[in-house]
């Protein structure tokens, strides 16, 4: 049996004297796709954050490769929640990728063979050689997250975390991206933590689900996870899962007391753009 | 006649001051286009612009006790950048309140300073010199703190190049990579501190911004590298210094007679035009591709 290249334990977050997080449990294996299900505002990023150390832990502890993880750290790779690249930025894609590599040492890069050769690698493993020359923040959101996945990828860590990389991309672009996080992790072994507020794009790739709701987490294969007593149980009131043509439609907050978060969820949940064909 | 001499008023190369102005100029011209170039990118220009307007302050007390204007400019720069990364401990709002409310305080203390100053028999003179520079005065001994500081700023940047460009990148990704951007961003500050005063001294504290943004700004339109974008405003930066330290020497011949231009009038103005010329080509690159 492999060792976890995370492992969750208790993990609990208070910000603010709000309970975020609270008794976080699960592990992933090595080269494992691991989906992470939740509305916004259910502790996603928060998660993320503590995974990396940048938001402390009240509660419990989180394990990387089996120990307490350090700060310098290159065995997780990060993605962060889409945030925009100011496109005056005078930075190439490739770049930024290679400050992936080098970005804690201090002086300039000399311009190494060894260098520039793992950045065209990296930049041809994610199908961003096209537009490697053009400046990052005035690429397109698909072509930006393949930037921000090699960036994250070239230090060779065991574990990649992406944090919604699939929001405001249309259709297309989000399939694209799945695809290739998904070669990642089976091609390099790479294990993907991917966190998103629609289930259905991932589906089809996910090994294992974590779903997220009121800081409380459900954690499983998806058939263990994706079933009304389960997701009933997180939610703390009834939840239908219903299966339309082969989508789930994950709906919370029907019954009696149909509360706004709840319709919300459903809507996110069914919105026709971000359901797969 | 000849062309040198239209071109280069008569004892422009043999005049002491001349070199003092050229020697202190290039050394702040680099300093401005190195640091300035991660001011515009991190977007701080208003930060500079505030340590600019803070510096007259130290500039104008420094006069009253008798002492040169970089001392005093460099001092209470330094302090108030640290102000301003304790101040940013706080919310962003906050922040925002605190660095207009310090900016007051301090601009009210800098006209009470010059009030004394212009009272207080070192003359009139000082005003102008601290507000708009005269980089002329400027005395040979001064030459030392000025490349001392400006290769502190420099080493300062060149030293956390990568750290601070991810940092500036996304400070979520340098953290996640364990740069302590805290620690980054405030040591960045300390080299903006020193540039403005630097700065200051060549062109005055309220124009001292002009030669920090503008030939950044403008390097910045012309490439897509960070490197290319320090070299080129250090080299506009240059360019605009010198240009307009010999035509502030030519403009003593020009009317009204014996009474130079302000060297920051015609630095400033250059480096606008810089600007501008780099805007077309940009522009017309972008219109070729
Ligand atoms: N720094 C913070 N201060 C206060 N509340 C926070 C902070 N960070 C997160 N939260 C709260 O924690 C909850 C989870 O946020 P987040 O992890 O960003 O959710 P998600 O990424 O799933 O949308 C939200 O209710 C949010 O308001
Ligand atoms: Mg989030």
């Amino acid at each position: 049996m492999n060792e976890a290249v995370l492992s969750v334990e208790g993990l609990g977050v208070r910000i603010a004297g709000r309970q975020v997080l609270d008794g976080i449990d699960f592990a992933i294996a090595p080269g494992q796709f691991t989906g992470l299900i939740g509305s916004n505002g259910a502790g996603k990023t928060t998660l993320f954050r503590a995974i990396l150390g940048l938001q402390p832990a009240t509660d419990g502890r989180i394990l990387v490769d089996g120990r307490p993880r350090t700060r310098r750290t290159d065995s997780i790779g990060y993605v962060p929640q889409k945030f925009l690249l100011d496109p005056d930025l005078p930075l190439r894609g490739r770049d930024l990728v290679g400050l992936g590599l080098d970005a804690r040492k201090l002086g300039f890069a000399v311009n190494r063979r060894r260098k520039r050769e793992l950045v065209e690698e990296m930049l041809a493993a994610v199908g961003a050689e096209a537009f490697a020359d053009t400046r990052v923040g005035r690429l397109s959101g698909g072509e930006q997250q393949r930037i921000l996945i090699a960036h994250a990828l070239i230090s060779g860590p065991r574990l990649l975390l992406a944090d919604e990389p699939l929001a405001n991309l249309d259709l297309r672009s989000a399939q694209e991206v799945v695809a290739l996080l998904a070669r990642v992790c089976r091609e390099r072994g790479v294990a993907v933590l991917i966190s998103a507020h629609e289930i259905n794009a991932l589906l089809p790739v996910m090994d294992r689900i974590v779903y997220l709701a009121h800081g409380r987490a459900a954690g499983g294969t998806s058939e263990e996870v994706i079933r009304p007593d389960v997701l009933s149980r997180l939610y703390g009131h009834h939840v239908d899962v219903i299966d339309v043509h082969g989508r789930v439609l994950i709906v919370a907050g029907a019954g009696d007391d149909e509360d706004l978060h709840g319709c919300e969820e459903t809507v996110e949940h069914a919105l026709p753009g971000e359901v797969a064909p | 006649m000849s062309l040198g001499f239209f071109v280069f008023a008569p004892g422009f190369w043999d005049n002491e001051a001349v070199h003092v102005a050229l020697a202190v100029g290039t050394a702040v011209a680099i300093v401005a286009g190195v640091v300035g170039v991660f001011t515009v990118m991190r977007g701080q220009s208003f930060a500079g612009e505030s340590l600019g307007d803070i510096g007259t302050t130290g500039g104008s007390a420094a006069a009253l006790v008798g002492a040169g204007p970089l001392a005093g400019f460099v001092a209470v720069d330094v302090l108030a950048a640290a102000a301003m990364e304790l101040v940013g401990v706080q919310r962003v709002r906050g922040r925002d309140l605190a660095t207009g409310i310090v900016l007051g305080a301090a601009i009210g203390l800098a006209a009470f300073f010059l009030y004394l100053d212009s009272t207080q028999g070192s003359g009139n003179g000082s005003t102008v010199t601290i507000l708009f520079g005269s980089i002329f005065a400027i005395s040979s001994a001064t030459i030392p703190a000025v490349v001392g500081l400006a290769a502190l700023a420099v080493t300062m940047i060149v030293v956390l190049y990568r750290p601070l460009l991810l940092a500036t990148v996304s400070p979520e990704m340098a953290a996640a990579r364990g740069i302590p951007v805290r620690l980054v961003g405030a040591l960045y500050l300390l080299a903006l501190a020193l540039a403005t005063a630097l700065a200051a001294i060549t062109i005055g504290t309220i124009l001292s911004t002009a030669l920090l943004i503008g030939p950044a700004a403008a390097a910045l339109r012309l490439t897509r590298r960070p490197l290319r974008a320090m070299l080129g405003a250090t080299a506009i930066g240059i360019g605009a210094v010198w240009l307009g330290i010999l035509l502030a020497y030519d403009s003593y011949h020009w009317p009204p007679h014996e009474h130079g231009w302000p060297v920051s009038f015609f630095v400033v103005a250059l480096v606008f035009l810089g600007y501008l010329a780099s805007g077309l080509v940009e522009w017309r690159r972008e219109r070729g591709a």
